[in-house]
């Protein structure tokens, strides 16, 4: 008896196999990025491999990221770490044929943070004029649009984009955004207006200007700070043997200058502007990536000189093909050398005791390579060493270290 | 051909996780650096430790964890960077008090001017007429082993009277003990009033006292210790705990000393002979013994920090008609040297020296001297500018 119950228990496994290979994968299909047209920063949010299901309207993506690390401050070793940055889930769909939605859910360092990054559908009633609403991310700079893991060849996202700058950055909101194409040109903008920053940007644990400490206000999804729209703008163009300038915008008041029709302070206002261009050189195929921004916020006198009023920072990458062919049967395995400076300044001022410049400034190179077993996936190696000076000007600290990771879209 | 590239990434990463702190940032020197806890604390002790270290260095207040709403800085890493001296950003005013009756203007906002607020309130502004100093944030370091001296020692190099005629008449600060506090063993007390040994007055008897005021008048932060807002004048629920205060207290406690730099060099051990022989040491007195201590890596130590917890008339130059405790106006007690060389390091690469950070210079800290020390001042004037380099080299070795 006992020997028939596991013969059935086999056979079923058996069988049960056999179902499961009734599965048609080729029911799933990945869509192939569009490559028709010239693509900006701007198009990253749609310009992403999706999975879709057979004659299903959704289409499904993602991308992951893990690394490990072995940094350095000092003299202090932090020893090994191992890190989950970042599991980011797509859900797409054709609503009608211009009529699309798109959302992105991120879960960070494992389920420590967990955003709602982009949510939004968009109503295209002309290619100059698309409605686009919900959560929107807000186009400051090119790496807030266009910061999916696997399109980098580095462990850690540039601190000017996501420290100072405070990618990813997302918010409730409407606007609109078009894009104009002229033979080897491609005109762009978009315009938005969203929930914004609050009063946490010059008061927090990072004892300095920090604008994306105001990310930590889960409320900025259900209700404005001051209710005053953040404005964020941005235009670009590419000429396809250049390659894409885009220039932005984001201002906003910060503070919560009234309430109950009682007066606090004045509106408190913040600006920033960002250039971001992108080119590959001719010959060499080098791919030279970068973004630069200014913040001017308006911070009361009478407060500490500790949170400065100007920031300034950027970085540069530069990526070098270096081998293209069959590795470990990757057929189109490509190998990248890559370079990253970066800098910011996150009080760009002087000390109204003193009259010298205050420092508190960043500085980092990150050599490394890079090995892309597709296009869609990314290993890499950096070796990163970051100065950090304190607003005094005394000696910096330093960092280094390397950080091995992959990311890679599913 | 793929086995080969195999083995050798597993092999790569093998060694490099192995070697990977080789390539990293190495400590700077022991000797360049102020933080640090001093020799033979247990592990307990060394947890009591971190906790402070954290809640000194890396602890930022914000109006929603007591901020203000009046302060001067918003941690105490901001005034005390890398347990250093501080910066004329974070130099603080004190006003209101020209002698020992106590603080005429405790009703206008002193004895501290607070003079940043959160957004939304104004800070406070000097009164009119008044005496004030300003006072530069002291390095931290080594306060452990000077808040473990006996009174009896402090009071053995007292010479109110100046009985041996050498022109210097050391006395302690006398100050009221705060309720919170508890006295030493062998605390001596004199109308009710007990030594004060640390602020650059001498006015706070213990770190205890110096680390809860500074909570409250710098930071603006309340406290069960001291418990009245600033910026009201009353009595708040505490904005912090005790128990950060008192790991805070024993870090400050337990930070090492300084530790001299090229004390064997020739020309070093030539300038710690000319130190002495024109008289700086008499105020700057190079060599201390602590008493018992409940902390046993602080217990029966000698120690070196060129000072001799006494007040010094040091002449009109530096009297800004402000005071503490017993001391007058032109009293001011002798600082430490231990570290004044390393105070460029904290100070943004210049120095910012005497009680309010005039001296731009170790050379213009000594000829700003007067009163019980100009004749000290005399004699390095009298120096061959080769001696007075060799002094100053010693003093930065420190």
């Amino acid at each position: 008896m006992k020997n028939l119950i596991c013969c059935f228990i086999i056979s079923g496994l058996f069988y049960c196999h056999d179902v499961l290979a009734q599965i048609d994968t080729t029911l799933l299909r990945r869509a192939a990025p569009d490559t028709s047209r010239m693509q900006l920063n701007m198009d990253a949010v749609y310009n992403r491999p999706f999975l879709s299901f057979g004659k299903l309207p959704v289409a499904l993506g993602g991308y992951v990221e893990a690394n490990w690390q072995h940094l350095g401050t000092n003299g202090v070793s932090e020893g090994h770490q191992f890190q989950m940055r970042r599991l980011t889930l797509f859900v797409a769909s054709t609503i009608y044929r211009r009529i699309k939605f798109l959302s992105e859910i991120e879960f960070e360092d494992g389920t420590k943070e967990i955003n709602i990054e982009f949510a939004s559908i968009d109503i295209e009633f002309h290619p100059l004029f698309n409605l686009r609403g919900g959560v929107v991310m807000n186009p400051i700079g090119a790496f807030n649009q266009n910061h999916d893991g696997p399109k980098w060849e580095f462990v850690d996202r540039p601190v000017s984009a996501t420290q100072m700058l405070p990618a990813t950055w997302s918010n409730v909101g409407f606007g609109l955004y078009g894009k104009l194409y002229r033979k080897d040109w491609v005109y762009a903008y978009e315009a938005y207006l969203t929930n914004g920053f609050d009063d946490k940007i010059i008061s927090n644990g990072e004892n300095k200007t920090f604008l994306p400490a105001s990310k930590a206000n889960p409320d900025r999804f259900e209700e404005s700070f001051n209710g005053v729209p953040l404005i964020t703008a941005k235009t670009a163009i590419r000429y396809k043997k250049v390659g894409e300038l885009g220039i932005s915008y984001m201002g906003g008041v910060y503070n919560k200058f009234k309430e109950d029709g009682l007066v606090f302070d004045k509106k408190r206002r913040l600006h920033v502007f960002a250039v971001d261009f992108n080119t590959t050189v001719p010959f060499t195929k080098t791919w030279i990536n970068t973004e630069w921004a200014w913040v001017n916020v308006d911070i009361p006198e009478t407060y500490s000189q500790q949170f400065g009023n100007k920031q300034r920072g950027g970085f540069v990458d530069f990526v070098q093909p270096v081998i293209k062919k069959d590795i470990l049967g990757f057929e189109r395995s490509m190998i990248n050398a890559v370079f990253r400076v970066e800098y910011v300044d996150w009080n760009n001022g002087k000390f109204n005791e003193t009259g010298t410049t205050i420092r508190d400034d960043f500085f980092s190179v990150v050599p490394g390579v890079s090995w892309r077993p597709t296009s869609q996936t990314v290993l890499r190696l950096n070796y990163r060493y970051n100065w950090q000076s304190d607003i005094f000007g005394n000696p910096a600290e330093k960092t280094a270290g390397f950080q091995f990771g992959f990311s890679s879209y599913f | 051909m793929r086995r080969l590239i195999c083995f050798l990434t597993v092999l790569g990463v093998t060694v490099g996780m192995y070697s990977c702190e080789n390539f990293e940032p190495s400590a700077p020197p022991d000797d360049r650096l102020l933080d640090g806890p001093v020799d033979g604390l247990s592990a307990a002790e060394n947890i009591r430790f971190l906790n402070g270290d954290i809640a000194f260095n890396d602890e930022v207040f914000v109006p929603s964890s007591g901020l203000g709403p009046l302060f001067v800085a918003n941690s105490c890493g901001s005034c005390h960077p890398g347990d250093g001296k501080g910066h004329p950003f974070t130099t603080l005013v004190r006003f209101g008090q020209h002698d020992d009756t106590g603080n005429q203007y405790n009703h206008l906002g002193g004895p501290q001017l607070q003079n940043r607020a959160i957004p939304g309130y104004q800070p406070e502004q000097l009164p009119a007429g008044v005496g004030f100093s300003k006072l530069t944030p002291p390095a931290n370091t080594g306060l452990g082993y000077i808040d473990a001296v006996s009174d009896a020692d402090i009071l053995s190099w007292a010479d109110p009277n100046d009985a041996d005629g050498d022109g210097i008449s050391g006395v302690p600060n006398w100050v009221e003990m705060k309720e919170y506090l508890f006295a030493r063993p062998g605390t001596v007390e004199v109308n009710g009033r007990y030594i004060g040994r640390f602020g650059k007055k001498g006015a706070a008897y213990d770190l205890h006292q110096q680390t809860a005021q500074a909570y409250n008048q710098d930071i603006g932060v309340t406290s069960s210790y001291e418990a009245y807002d600033t910026y009201t004048g009353v009595e708040t629920d505490p904005e912090i705990s005790d128990q950060t205060i008192l790991d805070v207290v024993f870090y400050l406690k337990t930070l090492k000393a300084p530790i001299p730099r090229g004390s064997h060099q020739e020309e070093i051990l030539a300038g710690k002979s000319i130190f002495m022989e024109i008289g700086c040491a008499r105020c700057h007195r190079p060599e201390m013994k602590t008493g018992a201590s409940s902390i046993a890596a602080l217990s029966e130590k000698t120690f070196y920090p060129y000072t001799d917890l006494l007040l010094h008339d040091m002449g009109p130059g530096l009297d800004d008609g402000y005071t503490e405790g017993s001391a007058k106006t032109s009293e001011w007690k002798t600082p430490a040297l231990w570290g004044l060389g390393l105070s460029k390091f904290s100070q943004g690469g210049g120095y910012f020296l005497l009680h309010d950070g005039r001296a731009r210079s170790i050379e213009e800290a000594i000829v700003l001297h007067g009163g019980e020390g100009d004749s000290s001042r005399k004699n390095y004037e009298s120096l061959s500018p080769d001696e007075q380099t060799k002094l100053i080299k010693f003093l930065e070795s420190l």
